[in-house]
């Protein structure tokens, strides 16, 4: 008698998936949050709407004033309306973004590259190294930022020539504020990636990595660095919420941006006296700073949950 | 006869901690020859593990402290050298892989990178050079379809593979001596056979040295040429390994061969086990550190801590007594 066929499943053939490295494992979870997704296309738009408009206007219309056209409420001819010197403010809400967006990115560039270079130092050597780089960052973390931001405004703008690429002038300003909110704001994450070394230099595969013959640097950068990447991501990206908005304290009190170069920050400024009777002048950068942020805030949540080494569900 | 390759003596290290200072090493000397394996055997905490990372100084500095002693490796004091020379021995020269292959391989680097990266550090290859040898290298360690694991993740591999990965990144560099630290404790036995037999066959061809760390006797019978029981930081029996099964001369080593099962014990026969636990580090012992746990205690074990003696060729025992007869040497 025949033995009834019964198809065996190939176990290991048909139930065996590739694991999920941890990005993808994170972009799965990321997916599931609906805000998040929400900031990352908001900021998509925004990152289009700063630089693709720029196709649209030039920036010699944005600079151009026509005072017989001043505080204009929106029109056709002036979608978002005209400032108090007659000049577009849709325009100029463009080439503003592109430099606060800009000042944002850059700042938080500087943060990193100081963040990580001062708490990875510390945490991995510890003694002494440690010791003076802590005490530095908390002496830097005492000062009020505000504080410090302004002075250093003040001290430092005007001092550098404006730079002209290409067709385009940018005020000096630009980045002496990028310098200076950079070099303000790496502490937090200088305590983070420290705190992150400081465990990750005691794992067995440390040890194991020094065993072959690797250096120092290697280690760091190389071998603890990747480890600790997903909190650094998910402070940096909070972090340039906090740079747009510094940019715009500072410009909004005169000491940022300097015209003709607008930053929203600096659009601000010249509409605070106007804040009843031409209400555009602050609504549209205004709007604009808070949609960034608030994008910017949804997408570092949405990372932080998906990239959370803790939480191993999908 | 074979020459020296590593020569050890009196090495002392110690560690400052908050409750005091752990002697963790105190004075151990010994040598290895090329070629040769040695088992380096003894319960946990008895400074088996720190001795060998005191050679390739991988103490932590502080609160670690050699302070003492010299580690002649081809005419060179390893212990003279500076970070950049261990640097360029590290992993070319001396080899090390380590207990728990689950934590020795960094979790976000590929099995490909971390094998290559010894050599491009130490043999200059390119990295098209470098992944060709990786692949190899797995080969020869056993993996089956090298050339697309490279590319995997030390977490897409078992145990058993990850401790393969181990030690092919440990002989990348075709090293003169590999110090293994326990590699087959955090595995099951079948897994600690292939592993015993994989290492025993790459010693043949690579012609290396091998100091093979463990507390379990029978994994080093059928591959030691000699063993070095530790006690709490002392060496206290050395001795060729057919020596140590046949003839053991130091209570100590008498009591970890008595706790070993054995297929032709008698089934009411149980166990033994040693008494007491290894002595606190942080007080430095008068006398014999064995002393409290020993079955063969005479007065001078307490007064006095008994040095290395000669009881046979190549055979030497820090014991006052002779096991044998009871009888005091």
């Amino acid at each position: 008698m025949a033995a009834p066929s019964i198809p065996i499943p190939q176990l290991a053939d048909d139930l065996s998936t590739p694991p999920l490295t941890l990005w993808q494992l994170g972009w799965l979870r990321f997916r599931r949050h609906k805000m998040a997704l929400f900031g990352g296309v908001m900021l998509i738009l925004l990152l289009v709407f700063s630089f693709g408009g720029a196709f649209v206007f030039t920036e010699k219309y944005a600079n151009f004033n026509d005072t017989s056209q001043r505080l204009q409420p929106p029109s056709s001819a002036h979608p978002f309306g005209t400032d108090s010197i007659g000049r577009d403010i849709l325009a100029r809400t463009i080439y503003g973004g592109q430099i606060s967006l800009f000042i944002g990115f850059v700042a938080v560039l500087i943060e990193v590259v100081l963040g990580i270079l001062v708490g990875a130092l510390a945490g991995y050597y510890g003694g002494w190294v440690d010791s003076i780089l802590m005490r530095f960052t908390e002496a830097m973390l005492i000062i009020p930022t505000i504080f410090l931001l302004l002075v250093m405004a003040k001290f430092f703008g005007g001092k550098i020539p404006d730079i002209h690429i290409g067709e385009r002038a940018f005020s000096g300003s630009v980045v002496v504020i990028v310098a200076i909110i950079g070099a303000t704001s790496w502490m937090y994450l200088a305590r983070i990636v420290r705190a992150e070394f400081l465990s990750w230099k005691e794992r067995e595969f440390i040890l194991a990595a020094r065993a072959t013959g690797t250096s120092n640097s290697e280690i760091i950068f190389l071998h603890i660095l990747p480890n600790t990447m997903a909190p650094i991501i998910v402070s940096s990206t909070l972090s340039v919420a906090n740079a747009i908005l510094a940019e715009s304290y500072i410009s909004f009190l005169g000491l940022g941006v300097q015209e003709p170069t607008a930053s929203w920050g600096n659009m601000l400024d010249k509409s605070a006296k106007y804040l009843d009777s031409a209400p555009w002048l602050w609504f549209f950068p205004g709007m604009l700073i808070l949609l960034t942020v608030l994008s910017i805030n949804f997408l570092g949540d949405g990372l932080r949950d998906a990239l959370d080494p803790r939480s191993r569900t999908v | 006869m074979s020459t020296s390759l590593l020569q050890v003596s009196d090495l002392r290290t110690r560690f400052q901690t908050p409750e005091g200072t752990v002697h963790a090493v105190n004075g151990i000397s010994f040598h290895i020859n090329e070629g040769e394996t040695v088992a380096v055997v003894g319960e946990s905490g008895c400074g088996k593990s720190v001795s060998m990372m005191s050679l390739l100084r991988l103490i932590p500095t502080p609160p670690g402290e050699i302070y003492a002693g010299t580690a002649i490796y081809r005419n060179d004091d390893l212990l003279k050298k500076s970070e950049q020379e261990m640097e360029d021995i590290r992993g070319k020269e001396i080899a090390m892989i380590f207990q728990d292959p689950m934590t020795s391989l960094n979790p976000v680097l590929t099995v490909g990178r971390q094998l290559t990266e010894s050599l491009r550090v130490h043999l200059g290859h390119t990295q098209e050079q470098a992944e060709k040898r990786a692949v190899e290298l797995l080969e020869q360690v056993g993996i089956p379809d090298a050339a697309r694991r490279v590319q995997d993740f030390p977490h897409q591999f078992s145990g058993g593979m990850r401790q393969r990965v181990m030690i092919a990144m440990a002989l990348s560099c075709a090293p003169s001596l590999l110090i293994a630290d326990e590699p087959t404790t955090a595995l099951d036995v079948t897994i600690q056979a292939q592993i015993v037999e994989l290492v025993a066959r790459l010693r043949e061809s690579l012609h290396m040295a091998i100091i093979w760390i463990t507390h379990d006797l029978g994994v080093v019978a059928g591959m030691a040429d000699r063993v070095i029981v530790m006690y709490a930081g002392y060496i206290v029996e050395e001795a060729d390994v057919q020596d140590v099964y046949d003839n053991p001369s130091h209570p100590y080593t008498l009591a970890l061969l008595g706790a070993l099962p054995r297929v032709d014990r008698r089934r009411d026969q149980r166990l033994k086990s040693i008494p007491g636990a290894p002595p606190n580090l942080l007080v430095e012992p008068r006398g014999c550190p064995f002393a409290p746990r020993c079955e063969f205690v005479i007065e001078k074990c307490r007064a006095e801590n008994p040095p290395l003696l000669h009881v046979g060729k190549n055979h030497s025992s820090a014991c006052w007594v002779d096991v044998k007869t009871g009888v005091p040497r």
